[in-house]
Formats: structure tokens, C-alpha cells, sequence
């Protein structure tokens, strides 16, 4: 079982692509593999994943590596299309424009035809230019049934300081083509007039990325990224809407195809921090604030303990904490007679808090194998109860929130 | 909360400046050296993560970049 299992991960490692890389440096003529599967499942039958990965390293020589990758993600499920609930049975059309699905009252509107297969290959290829400089290039692509994605990257990194101090220098180029079912719909326009334009539309996004890594001592080490991300085209979710109500009832009159910015800027800083104990144990902490012109400021808190036993067990609990604010363009609904540029009802763009909760148990065999298994709580909420309520929307849960559970095995080995 | 982020960054720069006196001798590094020490380590568990909340927040992107190549936000 475990030699076949071998055998079909490596001949699959020779057709796969990395961006991140592996942090295992391999030994000449050998590639270091990394496999993983992922099970994410929401409560309440919403959105569940299963996402199997391989990515393999080779050493070329000379430090040079050359690293590939594949993920395959499969989704299916219900998500909340952004309307609001209702007092009466709500019907929406299909996004095909064929068909449609009621809620019942009092539900909050799911949108049960969520259904894809993605899959992305990315390669990434380091090479040392001189004793303290090497370049990163890197290139993926990813497909699913209405995306494709296209995008390359460059990082140059230099060492100073005896090699204390690292500093990374990156940038990106990503372009994404969007080909909705039913095509694009025209934004902030009523559902049930379906009226719709292109095919396909699509948007470009660059990143540019600085980063200092530096060593504090013989057991710490620290990490400052500060990046900056352009993105113009399609930004709006062809599959979601937002309900106007009537002004004094706050039951829904029509539902809108919702609408959003054609570009958006965003500036995050990121923070990390780690360090092994005296009995090795290793604890990591990190940081990372974003902003963008759509009024959202993030912050986003992460932390693991490592506790490391004998035999090459490990066990980490980890916990995330995240909040944002919402966009200037989000409403839980919009006024009869309200005529905004743009809106949207998508909870993700609203304000929320998030929580992740998980733990981590592993063990390094020896040199050419591990094993890990992590299991994690995803919580997320937002304001269910706004003051803007009013009517009959004071009785409904206005922000779903969201619970998942994560459950991911690594498995790591020479071949 | 411009200007807070300005206030981040600058404390960002003063901080990396602050860096030439830290530093270990390269026969100190035995510790770092290890793969669960690198900035990197669990890179699988990385992507998974950024690609899990890329899709369920409206941020990105901080560690690496902030491009998600998918289709789910």
C-alpha cells in the first residue's frame, strides 16, 4: 500500500508545480514530496471541499531548485446569496437563467447550485546569482468551470549583515478571466429582468511585495513584509445580490444583481515572529494589518505553539484571530428608491470577526518521511441584528456567519 | 486609519533599521538551521490557509502575495 502510494505520488510529481516551494532542501538527484488532503465542511449543509495537493522539490545542484505543484479542489454545497429573508417564500432565478429555487420564509437565501472542480499547477524555479543574492521565478495557472487564471512572479532576495539580514524584493502578475454561467450580468439591475451582457469579462491584479527577514539571536528570528496590490477589471460577484425593501414593511420589493468598484487598492503590512525554547519547543507569532480603497482595515493575529517530545512527535495548537470592517459599498439591503453606484450584500465585504481554533499532531519519522494530521474550528460572525433594521427585517438573522471544520493529513517523503 | 498604517509602517522601518547590531556567527546557527525553524516551514498548511481565507474574507496576501487564482471571491 505505502510503495503504491509512492509510486503514483511520484509519477504525479512529475507533471505538478509549486509557488511556495518546499522549506526541505533536497538532496542532489532526489525530490523532496509533500502530500496533503484537506476536507473543509460548513454546518448546516453549506460549502464542503475536499482539496488534495502534491508538490515536489529538486535539488538542480549548486542550490539551485526547481519546484512543482498541484492542487485539485472540488466544492459543492449552498452559500448565501447576499438577499435578505423574508417573511414569504422568496423565489431567485438559476444563475443560467433556466430554472430557479425557492426559500422558505424566515430562511436565509442559499444559493444551492455551488458546484466546481478547480485545478491550478504552479512551478516555481530559485537560483543563486552570487553568495548573497538569488532570484525566484515563479508562474501558475488555475481552472475551474467559470475562471481561469493566469500568473508569474519574481522575487530577488539578498542577504546582508553576514547574512543576518535578509532582504526580499518581489512582485506578481495575475490575469483572471471570468465567464459566469448565464453570462455577466449587468450590475445593480433587477433578477428577474436577466439582463445580461458579455460572455466573459476579466481583470488584472499586480502585487509588489518588501520584506526584511532578520535573525535576532541563535533562536529567534523575525519577519516584516509590507505589500501593495493593484487590482482593475471585474471585481463583482456574478452570483450574488442584494434585496431593496420597502421603506416601512422591510419586506423585499425586488432583488438586484449586486455591484462593485472596477479596481481596488490594497496595502497590508505583515509581522511575524519566531522562536525555539531551550527544550526546543517553538512558538510563532504573526501579524498582519491590510487596508484597501474599498474602506475594509483588516487585522489579522496568529499564533502556534509547537511542543515538541521524544521520538519526533510534536504536537501544535494554533489560534487565529481576525476582524475587518466593512466595505463602503456594503448594505444588507438597499431602500426603495435608494440609487447607488455600487452595492453589495456579500457577508465577506461586511464587518465580522472571525475565529479559528485548531491543533496539529505530527512526527518526523527520520530523514525521509513525515506524517501530520491537523484539525481545526472556523467561526465566523458578523452582526445579525443592525441597527438599519427595520420591519420585519428586525426578526431576521441579517449576517449568516459561518462555522466550518478542517481537517487536513501531510504526508512528506524522499523519492 | 490612513494615517495608523503610516504609523505601522514607520515603526516598520525604524525597526529594520535597528537590525545591524542583531546576528548570530554563522557557526550559531545549528538552531535556525533546522526546517521547523524556517519562516516557510509548512508551506502546505500555508496555502490551504490563505486559500481558505481568501474565499471566506475580504483579505489576502501579507506573507506571500495577495493574488488568490481562484474564483471564489
Amino acid at each position: 500500500m505505502q510503495l503504491n502510494k509512492k509510486k503514483v505520488a511520484g509519477l504525479l510529481s512529475a507533471a505538478t508545480c509549486t509557488l511556495l516551494g518546499s522549506p526541505v532542501q533536497a538532496e542532489e538527484n532526489d525530490w523532496d514530496v509533500d502530500s496533503a488532503v484537506l476536507f473543509y465542511a460548513e454546518s448546516d449543509g453549506r460549502v464542503s471541499a475536499f482539496e488534495p495537493v502534491i508538490s515536489a522539490t529538486k535539488d538542480l545542484g549548486d542550490d539551485e531548485t526547481l519546484s512543482l505543484k498541484l492542487v485539485i479542489d472540488s466544492l459543492t454545497g449552498a452559500s448565501a446569496n447576499g438577499a435578505v429573508p423574508s417573511t414569504q417564500v422568496q423565489t431567485f432565478t438559476r444563475p443560467s437563467g433556466n430554472g430557479s429555487y425557492t426559500v422558505d420564509p424566515n430562511e436565509t437565501p442559499l444559493d444551492d447550485t455551488f458546484k466546481d472542480t478547480r485545478v491550478a499547477y504552479s512551478m516555481n524555479w530559485e537560483k543563486p546569482i552570487d553568495r548573497n543574492n538569488r532570484r525566484n521565478l515563479g508562474f501558475n495557472i488555475s481552472k475551474e468551470y467559470d475562471f481561469t487564471s493566469l500568473g508569474v512572479n519574481a522575487l530577488w532576495q539578498h542577504d546582508t549583515n553576514k547574512r543576518n539580514t535578509t532582504y526580499s524584493y518581489g512582485i506578481s502578475a495575475e490575469l483572471d478571466d471570468i465567464a459566469p454561467v448565464g453570462k455577466v450580468p449587468e450590475p445593480l439591475t433587477s433578477m428577474s429582468a436577466q439582463n445580461k451582457g458579455a460572455s466573459s469579462d476579466s481583470r488584472n491584479i499586480v502585487d509588489l511585495l518588501f520584506g526584511v527577514t532578520q535573525v535576532i539571536d541563535k533562536s529567534s528570528l523575525f519577519q516584516v513584509n509590507l505589500s501593495l496590490s493593484e487590482a482593475d477589471g471585474y471585481m463583482t460577484d456574478p452570483y450574488k445580490f442584494i434585496s431593496v425593501v420597502d421603506n416601512t414593511s422591510g419586506e423585499p420589493t425586488d432583488i438586484l444583481f449586486e455591484g462593485r468598484p472596477d479596481s481596488r487598492s490594497r496595502q497590508s503590512l505583515y509581522a511575524k515572529y519566531k522562536k525555539m525554547l531551550a527544550n526546543k519547543d517553538i512558538f510563532t507569532a504573526s501579524y498582519r494589518f491590510m487596508t484597501d480603497d474599498w474602506g475594509i482595515d483588516s487585522n489579522t493575529f496568529d499564533f502556534t505553539y509547537r511542543f515538541m517530545f521524544n521520538s519526533g512527535y510534536y504536537l501544535q495548537p494554533h489560534l487565529r484571530l481576525y476582524d475587518q470592517s466593512e466595505a463602503d459599498f456594503y448594505n444588507y439591503f438597499l431602500l426603495t428608491g435608494e440609487n447607488p453606484t455600487y452595492a453589495s450584500a456579500d457577508y465577506r465585504l461586511g464587518e465580522m470577526e472571525a475565529t479559528t481554533v485548531g491543533v496539529k499532531f505530527g512526527r518526523e519519522l527520520d530523514d525521509q518521511h513525515s506524517w501530520s494530521v491537523r484539525l481545526e474550528q472556523y467561526l465566523q460572525s458578523g452582526d445579525a441584528s443592525p441597527s438599519e433594521a427595520f420591519g420585519q427585517l428586525t426578526q431576521q438573522d441579517l449576517y449568516p456567519g459561518l462555522e466550518a471544520t478542517i481537517v487536513q493529513f501531510n504526508y512528506s517523503f524522499k523519492w | 486609519m490612513k494615517t495608523g498604517f503610516q504609523w505601522v509602517i514607520l515603526c516598520a522601518i525604524l525597526g529594520a533599521s535597528g537590525c545591524s547590531s542583531l546576528g548570530v556567527k554563522p557557526w550559531e546557527r545549528n538552531l535556525l538551521a533546522r526546517e521547523d525553524m524556517l519562516m516557510e516551514a509548512d508551506a502546505i498548511d500555508l496555502a490551504f490557509d490563505e486559500h481558505i481565507y481568501f474565499s471566506k474574507e475580504a483579505s489576502s496576501g501579507g506573507q506571500g502575495f495577495a493574488g488568490g487564482g481562484c474564483g471564489c471571491n
